[in-house]
């Protein structure tokens, strides 16, 4: 066992519990804080599903009355909201901090308190979103919260308060995570991993990181704006005072765009993690991948008005968008031949993270052609808002993101917790949830065509769209099922699953070269690095197993009660937005008071010698 | 062993998503044959051309989709592992197939970017000839259709000659509206404080529908409409028709009593504090003109079919039929309520 001690600086006492509750209230190790996030972004993922369900088992039928209209608006509202701001971000965030720091030779991210800061304010920020459940007041304008529908003429309640205060406290979490993960991986990479020898996961997370600074501070000012306008009577967008309320599409879509590229961004990356090896090859075209990769980050940013077609912006807009639109289907497209490139050749093992992989692949191709499809404007003009559009991003969101994520989620969990995941379990798993989800999503498309608008909650049984919801309906229970059987095989495998050993994939990069599971410091010596694919290198290439540093002591950061602190602080005064300016006071000078507390709480460190030189 | 039953089942899974997705084609094909709204089946230019334009993304979508998948299993079943296989060659890339899967796209995005530049102006520029104008209004949750060049105002049903282009002004009173009819051109968002255009053309007499396609609040789902197309000739008689309502109002009374007693209730009722009926004091503008109602088809925004029954349930109690919409239940006696749906219906 390794021997731990600590140093911490006098100024403000640092937690010092290595187990328990307390230990993981104040922690600052990357790898709880990526457990942290994983179970609460599953937590939300369930809430968001069985919104989905009972949204699903509403439109069954026509003519429906399962749930009164007022509610169905939440339950899409908020199906939305948790889906991509308390779900699928966190998830991904999860196998960022988990494994960013031991891809690229670190042991911890760059800002240690910072990322358990941004953890917090996630988990509070996401029950404060869902608070109103309670009171039947739930976000209700659709996650898109166009104005003046939000406005308190139209809005009257504390839905859209809740809603504007929630999204900040998300968002700021996000952004924080933002600068921290670029700050590591310019910092912190161990000595011989040039950037372009980064695993690509790595490399999404760089892009990605970029698109969230530059694209959340766009839905921070919006949102600020609709705030303003709601408790002050600014004018932002007052129409009767001159205002364009166009002007929230525009800021909103700035930041909800890239944002798309935000969730399928990382997993690209694990897909281009996991085809390689279990194909036995290194990824076809890396540098191509990662340009590529560059690419759609930049284009990005220049295609926001695609979600605005039918705004009226004129055909001369409308043709720049649309053109911009098209150029991201090369980039993207370079990126699914040059996985097949990584198919071709090898000797490819279907386990479970490879079925998802190959999912991702032919899912996604179908989110991807839909998406060219959007491109071509003036057909966009049918699609806009029908459920052909929720066909497109359910294919890119589920198919693509989420089936991404679970190929991760299969591939690393040995890495995690030193065992495998039952195989049988995730190969039934995979094969309901493809068939579910295309059960469910792929006769929307047809729907959307045939004249379903999204977010109704209900429809005339002469519209023709009966058949096609209810296979619709049952297709999302038997997807519902699949995602369930991956909950089970998660609990089951943490306690009785097989032991994996330390590479049981026989991976290629650096994660797989320390211990597993990892110990607190992520390698006792950091590894040089030589090669791109370097655990490969050094199993089957004869690369020497160098180290950068002597063996010897190492200094990781102390605990700190300060990011769950400010992160309650933080909490009140967004309750203080909703209730009462003298909450919101409260709120704010306990923040500034953390601050305090935070800057002053002196340099806490913990020494640890790791097994084999222990302390002299 | 087990690797090769798992990629059995592997097989057996994309057969079935394939086997899933055929299905699924005939399912569409089962119910298609009575879709109300549709843009799958065009009735005007405007919708055709769009049409046009998603079926060539169609064709070079589902030639992707059979390349790519292609490659896929091939790549599957081809390269899956086996005992005695060698090791793979350690391959990290090929320019010249970078070069061609990057010009590719290019090629292809630019087949359908000719079309689409081609359609965007398309639509934004009306044709010359002869044309009508219709200054359409959203209301949280209705439409109102106003026809400038006769001095029609209308609700929830727009009157088009067929043939005619159709140039429509597009606002709201209140929130985002977009205002859709599938069969005849894609849609066009309704934006309070300013005004938005667009124009569609019916080639042949019939009723075709539309919807609201912006969430837009609680009864969103129930703020439909109806575009009835007629021929010149008829469009123009109801046109004419108009013009003797805004004197006064047409009056096919079968029962004369009652219709009168029903006009007489309007007033007392205040239902003329938010509606209109040309030719008489009812001059309220919160709610739909009802000038002519009888000749309607629909009623509460193209939810019902307009007939006595549906109208009476509606005055009764609008707040059971469309929850949230702006008529409260007036607790209007039931007398009253004959008399006013017989009055009603004799304005045509």
């Amino acid at each position: 066992m390794a021997t731990i001690t600590s140093t911490t600086a006098r100024t403000l006492l640092r937690p010092t519990a290595q187990k328990g509750l307390l230990s993981w209230l104040t922690t600052v190790d990357h790898k709880r804080i990526g457990i942290m996030y994983f179970w609460t972004a599953l937590f939300f993922l369930f809430i968001g599903g069985v919104e989905a369900l009972i949204i699903r088992l509403q439109l069954a039928r026509p003519n429906q009355t399962l749930v009164h209209p007022e509610t169905f608006n939440q339950l899409f509202t908020m199906h939305g909201t948790t889906m991509i701001f308390l779900a699928v971000m966190p998830l991904i965030a999860a196998f960022i901090n988990y494994l960013l720091p031991l891809m690229i030779g670190a042991r911890d991210v760059a800002f240690p308190r910072l990322n358990a800061f941004s953890y917090w304010i996630f988990l509070l920020g996401g029950i404060f979103l869902n608070i109103p459940w309670f009171f039947g007041q739930a976000p209700n304008a659709a996650w898109t919260g166009y104005v003046p529908l939000t406005l308190n003429q139209y809005s009257p309640g504390l839905n859209a308060d809740y809603w504007l205060a929630g999204l900040q406290l998300v968002g700021l979490g996000t952004l924080i995570s933002g600068f921290n993960f670029i700050v590591t991986i310019f910092n912190m990479r161990a000595p011989g991993m040039t950037l372009l020898r980064m695993p690509v996961f790595a490399w999404t997370t760089l892009i990605m990181s970029f698109l969230v600074i530059m694209a959340f501070p766009s839905i921070t000012i919006a949102l600020f704006f609709i705030m303003f306008d709601r408790m002050f009577g600014t004018h932002f967008f007052n129409i009767a005072a001159g205002a364009d309320i166009t002007l929230w599409q525009h800021l909103f879509w700035v930041f909800g765009h890239p944002e798309v590229y935000i969730l399928i961004l990382p997993a690209m990356g694990i897909i281009s993690e996991v085809v390689p090896t279990f194909s036995r090859k290194p990824l076809f075209g890396y540098s191509v991948m990662v340009f590529s990769t560059v690419a759609i980050g930049f284009l990005g940013f220049s295609v926001w008005s695609h979600h605005m077609f039918t705004i009226g912006m004129g055909a001369v807009a409308n043709t720049a968008f649309a053109l911009t639109t098209m150029t991201i289907a090369i980039p993207t497209g370079i990126k699914m031949f040059n996985w097949i490139g990584t198919l071709w050749g090898g000797s490819i093992r279907f386990k479970t993270p490879m079925l998802y992989a190959l999912g991702f692949l032919s899912m996604f191709v179908i989110g991807g052609l839909s998406g060219v499809m959007h491109s071509a404007a003036p057909a966009n003009m049918q699609q806009h808002d029908t459920y052909f559009v929720i066909a497109h991003f359910h294919y890119v969101l589920i198919g693509g993101a989420l089936f991404g994520l679970l190929a991760g989620m299969h591939y690393w969990f040995p890495k995690v917790t030193g065992r495998l995941m039952n195989e049988r379990l995730g190969v039934a798993s995979f094969i309901f949830s493809l068939i579910g989800f295309n059960m469910t999503f792929f006769p929307h498309h047809f729907l959307g065509l045939m004249g379903m608008p999204r977010r109704i909650y209900t429809y005339d049984a002469a519209m023709g769209w009966n058949t096609l919801n209810m296979l619709s309906t049952v297709g999302a229970f038997v997807l519902a099922f699949g995602f369930t059987l991956v909950l089970v095989n998660l609990l089951v495998s943490i306690k009785k699953g097989k032991e994996a050993g330390p590479d049981p994939w026989d991976a290629r990069t650096l994660e797989w070269i320390t211990e597993t599971p990892p110990p607190v410091y992520n390698f006792a010596v950091t590894p040089l690095v030589s090669s791109r694919d370097e655990f490969w290198a050094r199993k089957y290439q004869g690369a020497p197993a160098l180290a950068a540093e002597e063996p010897g002591p190492i200094i990781l950061p102390a605990p700190s009660y300060f990011p769950l602190l400010m992160s309650i602080a933080l909490t009140v005064a967004a309750f203080g937005l909703v209730y009462s300016n003298l909450l919101l006071t409260i709120g704010l000078a306990a923040t500034l008071l953390c601050i305090i507390g935070w800057a002053f709480e002196g340099v806490g460190e913990v020494t640890i010698y790791p097994k084999g030189f222990e302390q002299q | 062993m087990r690797r090769s039953r798992l990629s059995r089942c592997v097989q057996r899974g994309t057969l079935l998503v394939f086997v899933l997705l055929l299905a699924l084609a005939g399912a569409q094909v089962y119910a298609q044959s009575t879709p109300q709204q549709s843009a799958l089946q065009p009735a005007g230019p405007v919708a055709r051309m769009q049409l046009d334009l998603f079926m060539l993304t169609v064709y070079i979508a589902i030639g992707i989709f059979t390349l790519v998948v292609g490659l896929l299993l091939i790549a599957i079943v081809r390269f899956r592992s086996r005992p005695g296989r060698p090791e793979p060659k350690q391959v990290t890339g090929n320019n010249t197939l970078e070069v061609v899967w990057t010009i590719v796209p290019v090629i292809l995005v630019a087949i359908i970017a000719v079309p689409t530049v081609r359609g965007l102006f398309f639509v934004d520029t009306p044709p010359e000839g002869e044309s009508i104008t219709v200054n359409v209004t959203a209301h949280q949750w209705w439409w109102e259709f106003e026809y400038p060049d006769y001095g029609i105002v209308t609700a929830n049903e727009m009157r088009i000659p067929t043939g005619k282009v159709v140039k429509l002004n597009l606002t709201s009173s209140d929130v985002i509206h977009s205002f859709w009819v599938p069969n005849l051109a894609g849609k066009m968002d309704t934006n309070p404080g300013r005004w938005n255009s667009m124009w569609l053309q019916a080639d042949t007499p019939g009723v075709y529908y539309g919807q609201c396609a912006e969430f837009c609040g609680v009864a969103h789902a129930n703020m439909r409409f109806r575009v009835i197309a007629e021929t010149p000739e008829e469009f123009d008689a109801w046109v004419a028709r108009w013009e003797e309502a805004l004197v006064e109002p047409v009056v096919h009374a079968e029962t004369p009593d009652l219709v009168a007693r029903g006009a007489e209730a309007f007033m007392d009722r205040a239902c003329f504090a938010c509606h209109a009926i040309a030719g008489t004091d009812a001059k309220g503008v919160v709610g739909p003109n009802l000038t002519l109602f009888g000749t309607r088809t629909s009623l509460a925004a193209g939810m019902l079919d307009n007939t006595p029954e549906n109208l009476a349930a509606w005055i009764r109690d609008p707040q059971a039929i469309k929850p949230g919409n702006q008529m409260p239940r007036l607790n209007v006696p039931e007398e009253d309520i004959q008399a006013i749906v017989a009055y009603l219906h004799s304005l045509r």
